[in-house]
């Protein structure tokens, strides 16, 4: 299968003033023509410094790509100038964010937002950007597309401000859409019809789609493969089903564990006990141990290479062939904190 | 059967006032290490004070004492640093005591305003209803007239002096302290520490003076050092006007007023006391703005 | 809209008449004026007679009442000195005031609202600290200071420029340095920080990730969405600039509303006065007015509903 974007060993640096972390530690994750990828973390754990670096937002006095490299159709993003980055972004890799009520512009209109890209990217006449513009607002469903055009963000809900987002990231029929956390800030009702819309419109434009979310049901609903990221590495990457059904990292398993599930209703909720590691504590050994239920002794002095079977990777010293009969549940099951 | 109420608790953008003396002043001079603009502002605010307190044993002349004899004399010569005046009097000396004026007019009438001021932003915050809007109007109207000039025109009614100009800045100042405190005020009413108060039935006068008052300390000090430097400002602007201090005073507005009749003929006597008055604002400023970005993040960052 | 123009027509209204109403009577309670007109041996019989002819012999409250139905309709009465009708008299100053006061802020925001993008643009850079090493001088220099060290280098020692007067463009320059210049340094302290903060915002973020060159990011975007607080700000100092036009003009000898004011109170001539705080007190309204309107249109959010 083609791959459209390849994420290898990338590790970023951001500087604060006083001290350097590593958001990013030796990412690494792939996406396919045509598929949607999930990625997935608690907050915190650098999904969304990740999908910045690939559209080339970092902060670029306080950040810095270490190592590694973002290879969108086999150009390397991380040594593209401003100038280059810029072509790319909007026109063949678009985003859309968390925050609509936030992210639209609240003294300009829609249409001269939306019409910014196409100004940018494409040579067109002003009336057929207007034509255009209106044409991808009805694809995205908003009503009265032709009166929406004139109107200001704040005369808007905040479904149809995300619909006019995704109209925005839509208008230059990218390559690669990034969606970071697209329906956290929305009613659930709303959350819902722009998961179906992405679906759709991802599928139309037979383009390719990462979704960054915390949100392992939107995961199960939308995505093809997954990638579960902590604490600034990838832990475990499978196709969607497979994670589901046979986790193989302790922290994927938590996530899954902690999912709220309608057969077992009564029965405590189950949360992963510690607390994630800030950037700045990080030492050797695996970033999970202090919360892991299975920790043993290499655990801590050894950090866990990529482990692969079939399709299916993971970063845990218990797939380690060689580990396979050490590893007996309950005996080593001392957390350390 | 007794109920147990939680404890207040304190949500965290509020600033634990009652913090131990010792490690307060400690943490002043660690965070005042770490910015040089609040560095130079505070040095130069030290030294204003001590000039103001012993400038009258360290004036190498009597800053009164006219002498014909050396008028106009130019700076360095005769024993006179920055030279001498119309009348014979050493500038340097009058500049000396003219700190001190400033420091006083400067003090009493942030006392004075920033009193006044708080007790109205609290009654108005606080008590809300009809009071609040009588107050609020009043201040809305002194608003829309330029502080300076209404300072002139007040002082020139009630007449000249030392006295009279504090009251005039005072008059004209502490529309902002009201304004500034009564959103704090309502601000505070709205946190969730005092809705708890008032579920466990404190009542409104322990709420106002165990949880309000002294979460207003740090507003009340940001805008205190903020305003003082206006107010030494607009001293001098209409000493200088030739209302409030009167001559032989040596405020430093004076003594431009006196100066600028010999503009063409001798620069120094403009040159110095215009110099004073910039140091000290600019050091007032320095030390204000400082002290809003060091307590501001307090407010955000704990 | 329409509601709101006649509320803040309603304030302005107010803010007038009250403004008028304190003068007038800080002016009763702090003495008679009657003896200010006299010489100092003037018998009990010619002051009585003028106060009698003065009307200052009434009671408080029928004087105000009389004070503030002529003043309504223009009337503050005759200059104690000059016998000029005082309302006359002081308009007859608004255009020197007018001329100085808008062009040292248009001087100012032509200064201000440029190097403050720039500054931002260019945050941490030598321009940037130069800039804001600058403003924070600027913001401690008293402005009639300014204008004596002015006069001093251009007029005493280079000789190219008036120290005083008015009649030529020559003449405007000096003072309208002298009253821009605090304001010049407040305008790009504020720019720069409003820009700084809106350069943070998520809709800027979301103009970079569609491919919006950062020159057109600053210039056209966050410089429309700082012009909000940009003219909020204006708008609240113009009564700065208003007051410091005041000094400026008795320094440089300029014939407007503020140096008339200045004489008006230091010989106690009361009509004047009140004229003059009458003029003041509206225009400063009116421009406040103004500035709302304004605000109302840069913002949809209030415009559009």
């Amino acid at each position: 299968m083609e791959k459209i974007l390849q994420v290898k060993d990338l590790r970023i640096q951001f500087n604060n003033g006083k001290e350097n972390i590593q958001p990013i530690r030796g990412v690494y994750f792939h996406v396919n023509k045509g598929e949607t990828l999930g990625i997935v973390g608690e907050s915190g754990c650098g999904k969304s410094v990740t999908s910045l670096s690939v559209m080339g937002l970092l902060p670029q006095k306080t950040s810095e790509i270490v190592s590694g490299e973002i290879l969108f159709n086999d150009r390397d993003l991380s040594r593209l100038t401003e100038r280059e980055f810029r072509k790319l972004r909007g026109n063949e890799i678009s985003m859309i964010f968390q925050e609509p009520m936030t992210s639209l512009n609240p003294v300009f209109t829609i249409g001269k937002q939306l019409s910014e890209p196409l100004r940018q990217h494409k040579k067109m006449s002003k009336s057929k950007i207007r034509e255009t513009i209106i044409a991808v607002l009805k694809q995205v469903g908003l009503p009265r597309a032709e009166q929406i055009i004139d109107e200001y963000p704040h005369q808007l809900s905040g479904g149809m401000r995300q619909r006019v987002m995704i109209s925005l990231a839509l208008l230059c029929q990218p390559k690669l859409m990034i969606a970071d956390e697209p329906t956290t800030a929305l009613d659930v009702t709303i959350q819902a019809q722009i998961l179906e819309l992405l679906k759709n419109i991802k599928r139309k434009n037979d383009m390719s789609l990462i979704l960054i979310t915390h949100d392992l049901s939107v995961v199960a609903e939308m995505c093809d493969r997954v990638v579960v990221m902590y604490a600034g590495e990838v832990v475990e990457e499978a196709e969607v089903n497979e994670l589901f059904d046979q986790p193989l990292h302790p922290y994927t398993q938590g996530l899954i564990q902690s999912l709220p599930s309608n057969n077992k209703r009564k029965s405590k909720l189950f949360s992963i006990q510690g607390q994630v590691p800030k950037p700045s504590e990080i030492k050797e050994g695996c970033v999970f141990a202090n919360r892991c239920p299975f920790v043993f002794g290499k655990c801590l002095t050894e950090t866990p290479p990529s482990f692969q079977k079939g399709k299916h990777i993971s970063k845990c010293w218990l797939q380690d062939p060689e580990e396979m009969e050490v590893k007996r549940i309950g005996e080593s099951s001392t957390v350390i904190s | 059967m007794t109920v147990d109420f939680p404890k207040v608790p304190h949500t965290t953008k509020i600033r634990n006032v009652r913090k131990n003396r010792q490690s307060a002043i400690t943490t002043f001079f660690l965070n005042l290490m770490r910015s040089w603009t609040g560095i130079i502002g505070f040095i130069i605010i030290l030294i204003l004070l001590l000039i103001s307190i012993f400038g009258q044993w360290i004036v190498p002349f009597d800053p009164l004492l006219a002498d014909f004899s050396k008028k106009l004399l130019p700076p360095m010569t005769g024993g006179h640093l920055l030279g001498t005046d119309q009348l014979g009097r050493d500038i340097f000396s009058r500049i000396i005591m003219g700190a001190k004026i400033s420091v006083i007019i400067g003090l009493s009438t942030v006392l004075i305003a920033g009193t006044f001021g708080t007790i109205v932003g609290i009654i108005s915050g606080y008590f809300r209803g009809w009071v609040d809007v009588v107050l609020m109007r009043i201040v809305d109207v002194q608003l829309s007239f330029p502080f300076i000039l209404l300072v002139l025109v007040i002082n020139a009614i009630i007449g000249s002096g030392l006295r009279n100009i504090i009251i005039s800045l005072a008059i004209g100042g502490w529309v902002i302290f009201a304004r500034v405190i009564r959103s704090e005020v309502l601000a505070l009413r709205e946190q969730e520490f005092i809705t708890a108060c008032v579920a466990t039935g404190v009542s409104k006068f322990g709420i106002l003076f165990k949880h309000i008052l002294p979460n207003l300390f740090t507003p009340i000090i940001i805008l205190s050092s903020l305003q003082i430097g206006t107010y030494i400002i607009a001293e001098a602007s209409v000493s200088f006007l030739g209302f409030g201090v009167q001559p032989p005073e040596p405020a430093w507005g004076n003594m431009l007023n006196e100066g600028k009749d010999y503009i063409f003929s001798s620069w120094w006597l403009i040159t110095f006391p215009g110099i004073a008055i910039m140091i000290t604002a600019l050091g007032v400023n320095l030390f204000g703005d400082w002290l809003r970005d060091t307590l501001d993040t307090e407010l955000k960052g704990e | 809209m329409l509601d709101f123009i006649i509320k803040r027509l309603i304030q302005v209204v107010v803010v007038v008449l009250l403004a008028l109403t304190v003068v007038f009577f800080l002016i009763r309670l702090s003495g008679d004026p009657t003896a200010l007109f006299l010489p100092p041996d003037a018998s009990r019989e010619q002051i009585e007679e003028y106060r009698e002819m003065l009307g200052f012999d009434r009671p408080i409250y029928i004087q105000y009442g009389e004070f503030m139905v002529n003043a309504v309709q223009g009337d503050f009465g005759q200059s104690l000195r000059s016998k000029e009708d005082a309302l006359p008299l002081v308009l007859s100053r608004l255009p020197a005031t007018f001329q100085l006061a808008i062009s040292a802020l248009i001087l100012s925001l032509l200064i201000a609202i440029p190097l403050g993008v720039l500054s931002a643009y260019k945050r941490n850079s030598v321009f940037d600290r130069i800039s804001v090493a600058l403003t924070v001088l600027g913001q401690a220099v008293p402005s009639f200071w300014l204008g004596l060290i002015l006069i001093y280098f251009f007029a005493a020692q280079l000789n190219i420029l008036p120290s005083g007067g008015a009649g030529s463009i020559v003449h405007l320059i000096l003072p309208m340095i002298t009253l821009a210049a605090y304001s010049v340094a407040r305008f790009t302290r504020f720019t720069r920080s409003t820009m700084l903060d809106v350069l943070r915002k998520d809709y800027i973020r979301t103009a970079k990730a569609s491919g919006v060159p950062t020159i057109r990011l600053v210039g056209r975007y966050a410089l429309k969405n700082s012009l909000i607080p940009i003219i909020t700000l204006v708008a609240l100092d113009l009564g700065t600039l208003l007051g410091g036009a005041v000094i400026t003009e008795v320094v440089f000898a300029w014939p407007g509303v503020g140096r008339l004011l200045m004489q008006s109170l230091m010989n106690r001539d009361f009509p004047i006065v009140l004229a003059g705080v009458f003029i003041v007190a509206l225009i400063y309204a009116v421009i406040n007015f103004i500035a709302d309107i304004l605000y109302a249109y840069v913002n949809p959010q209030i415009r559009v509903k």
